[in-house]
């Protein structure tokens, strides 16, 4: 049962994301890349980390996706229109550098996973296994041994504050 | 808590239940809409599909089936025939973390809590659905490639980002004093002691000032109805729709006026709880007790369906900069000042060993403290202001 | 209390019944309505003339650094709720650090707020 819904959330991220790779339309790009956010959050649902869930449903879906989608419409969009229909078209361009740049990442990627220690994944859904509420580890974790790389974050988005206030006033 | 056949079908029952339910008190909001506003402006209303007019909702869906299902042209067609579908599928699926009642004895020792889902990240996953919610209007104005539309769209798509951070934050308050995301915690640590006395509501009237302010714009309500506002928008992001297209969108606003009533009411009145439900327990027993907290929950959500349809006749809408400066000026700061203080409210009677009443005296007193800021503030930017017209 | 992923089980049968409803709802009215076609009607509504252009027009900058601002903020948010579900166990520690947490965002805000960011009556 927790292998077929693990299969369906997997496939439905990676086929969503192969969609974002291989589409022209940019919006179609953007909506599959929420189709891929959502198949994510269910995957960390499926492992137990139910808060990293969610959190990545209200930042990625709520925040990052509206802040995308408003940049495609805020961009000028002339002379990239299909006839008829409107929709907002791009060319796939830089073919070789993506790749490299794409190996790199997977490398890169690959080689942050096999350093990780993970926890084994519930053998059955239906057994009563006991599992840590996700949000109260973390809560704790964050506050005590790990408030140095919290209070930087802080200073990070403040830091994101600043700069986006000071780039759009100077353009005027 | 295992999950058994027997419970795991018990509970498929309740879901659609609580679907009917949900369906049911959004198609007849659409009814009580029209009671309110002709009761207000002092006209009959709607009297002529059946005694008092209480078919109107059936014959309005019978209207909405039998329109013209249009797409315009130029829109793209797909994604205008499938975000209006969104909008729905996420006004649905916000019920099932509201708890609508205490647990049922099912017989054989099963017991089931009325309640879609009990999860950890419980209130998170109404944020969470709320947030998806965005899109359904945003994308769905925009496909439609109707300049109204894009411009309600867009309208709709930043006001419900910018109060969402907001009502974030005063959920933190609430989840200061209990502990817990899940909701059915939340209910259960206002259950115990003096009946209604113990609610959310008395440690926390700025949190609660805010959610309700955040909940009509986030339901795009009167007066945050910009949107869809006729005068200089003509239908806002809806303006192409038309048969149940639009008919999904109007109802999806109802069915959110429901939950977010049930959610203000979790949070802060208590949910299904009542006064003498112990009383009410002992005399008929667990499943009766039950019931009641049940009908209770649902009378004080459809209190604030009501308190949704009254605001609309009473308050003009916003300008679109005093809703901007409103949610980002206003509400942000006063709900990060009412964090703060509700952490010192929790903390001072603590460490100094005070009684719990203590605590409800120091979170009053953060109303006394905001005013005066705010009393504060004013003159000094005023002051700015006179200073510079004298210049 | 424990919780596991089987929680979740009962969303199923809510997102069923959701997905059920709306599909049988669209197929039904696009079965039921009537269907007349012209180019003049099958035009965006413009008021009665004649639409001209499209609706793919860029939007004002504004939006788009509500939504930037709204990112960051919601970031901050997210970070809270766990401190939040500890904070009493965390007293008046985590209390201090999230006080400094928040005093950074803050003096941001200020600062975007000063230079007038969030200004929409210009």
């Amino acid at each position: 049962m927790i292998q077929l819904v693990f299969i369906a959330f997997a496939l439905l991220s990676v086929v969503s994301a192969l969609v974002v790779l291989l589409t022209n339309n940019v919006l179609y790009a953007a909506f599959s890349l929420l189709v891929t956010f959502l198949g994510m959050a269910g995957l960390y649902v499926i492992v137990g980390a139910d808060f990293l869930g969610v959190a990545q449903i209200l930042v990625y879906i709520g925040g990052i996706l509206v802040l995308l989608i408003f940049g495609v419409m805020l961009t000028n969009q002339k002379g990239t229109k299909s006839q008829g229909r409107n929709d907002i078209l791009t060319e796939n361009t830089n073919r070789v550098i993506g790749l490299v740049v794409a190996a790199g990442m997977f490398g890169l990627l690959y080689f942050v996973f096999s350093k990780g220690h993970f926890a084994e994944v519930q053998a059955s859904l239906f057994t009563d296994t006991p599992l840590k509420a996700t949000t109260q580890t973390i809560g704790l974790q964050l506050m005590t041994d790990f408030v140095l790389p919290f209070e930087v974050s802080g200073v990070l988005l403040m830091a994101a504050l600043l700069g986006a206030a000071y780039l759009s006033t100077k353009q005027k | 808590m295992e999950i058994t056949s027997t419970l795991f079908a018990a509970k498929a029952i309740y879901i659609g239940l609580i679907f009917a339910i949900t369906l049911g008190v959004a198609a007849y909001s659409t009814y009580g809409e029209r009671i309110v506003a002709a009761w207000m402006q002092d006209r009959v209303g709607p009297d002529r599909a059946g005694p008092f007019g209480i078919f109107q909702p059936l014959a309005d869906a019978v209207k909405m089936f039998m329109k013209e299902d249009f797409i315009p042209a130029n829109s793209s067609k797909w994604l205008f025939i499938a975000w209006p579908c969104l909008s729905m599928l996420t006004a649905l699926l916000t019920s099932a973390v509201v708890p609508f009642g205490d647990k049922l004895d099912l017989g054989g020792g099963i017991e089931m809590d009325l309640q879609g889902i009990d999860v950890n990240i419980g209130i998170l996953w109404v944020f969470g659905i709320v947030s998806l919610g965005v899109y359904g209007i945003l994308v769905g104005g925009w496909a439609s490639n109707n300049k109204y539309s894009l411009l309600g769209a867009i309208r709709a798509a930043s006001q419900n980002i910018s109060y969402e951070l907001a009502m974030g934050l005063s959920i933190i308050a609430i989840l200061m004093m209990t502990g817990s995301l899940s909701t059915k915690v939340i209910v259960e640590t206002q259950q115990n002691g003096a009946g209604f006395l113990s609610w959310n509501i008395w440690s926390q009237p700025i949190g609660f000032v805010i959610f309700i302010v955040c909940a009509f714009a986030e339901c795009n309500r009167t007066p945050f109805d910009l949107p869809e506002c006729e005068t200089e928008l003509i239908g806002g992001y809806h303006t192409e729709y038309s048969s149940m297209k639009l008919g999904f969108y109007l109802f999806s606003e109802y069915i959110n006026m429901f939950v977010s009533g049930a959610v203000m009411a979790t949070l802060y009145f208590g949910g299904y709880d009542y006064p003498f439900n112990e009383v009410v327990e002992a005399q008929f027993g667990q499943n009766i007790a039950a019931l009641v907290g049940v009908g209770a929950l649902m009378g004080k959500a459809l209190f604030f369906v009501f308190v949704f349809m009254w605001v609309r006749w009473t308050l003009p809408r916003f300008r679109y900069d005093q809703l901007m400066n409103l949610g980002w000026t206003g509400l942000i700061p006063i709900s990060m000042f009412n964090v703060v203080w509700t952490g010192l409210s929790i903390l001072i009677p603590t460490t100094f060993n005070l009684p719990a009443w203590a605590s409800i005296v120091v979170s009053w007193s953060g109303i006394g403290v905001l005013l005066i800021g705010l009393i504060i503030y004013h003159g000094a930017t005023s002051k700015k202001k006179t200073v510079a017209l004298a210049h | 209390m424990n919780y596991q992923p089987s929680d979740y089980l009962p969303i199923i049968v809510q997102l069923g019944a959701a997905l059920a409803f709306i599909v049988l709802t669209m197929v039904a009215t696009h079965w039921l309505g009537p269907k007349r076609h012209s180019s003049k009607k099958d035009d965006v509504f413009e008021c009665g003339i004649e639409s001209i252009g499209d609706a793919r027009t860029p939007i004002s900058v504004k939006y788009f650094l509500v939504a930037i601002l709204f990112v960051l903020f919601d970031v901050e948010i997210v970070f809270m709720y766990p401190w939040a579900v500890n904070f009493k166990e965390l007293a008046w520690d985590g209390f201090v650090e999230m006080v400094v947490f928040m005093s950074f965002l803050l003096l941001g805000f200020i600062y975007v707020i000063k230079k007038g960011v969030l200004k929409w009556e210009k």
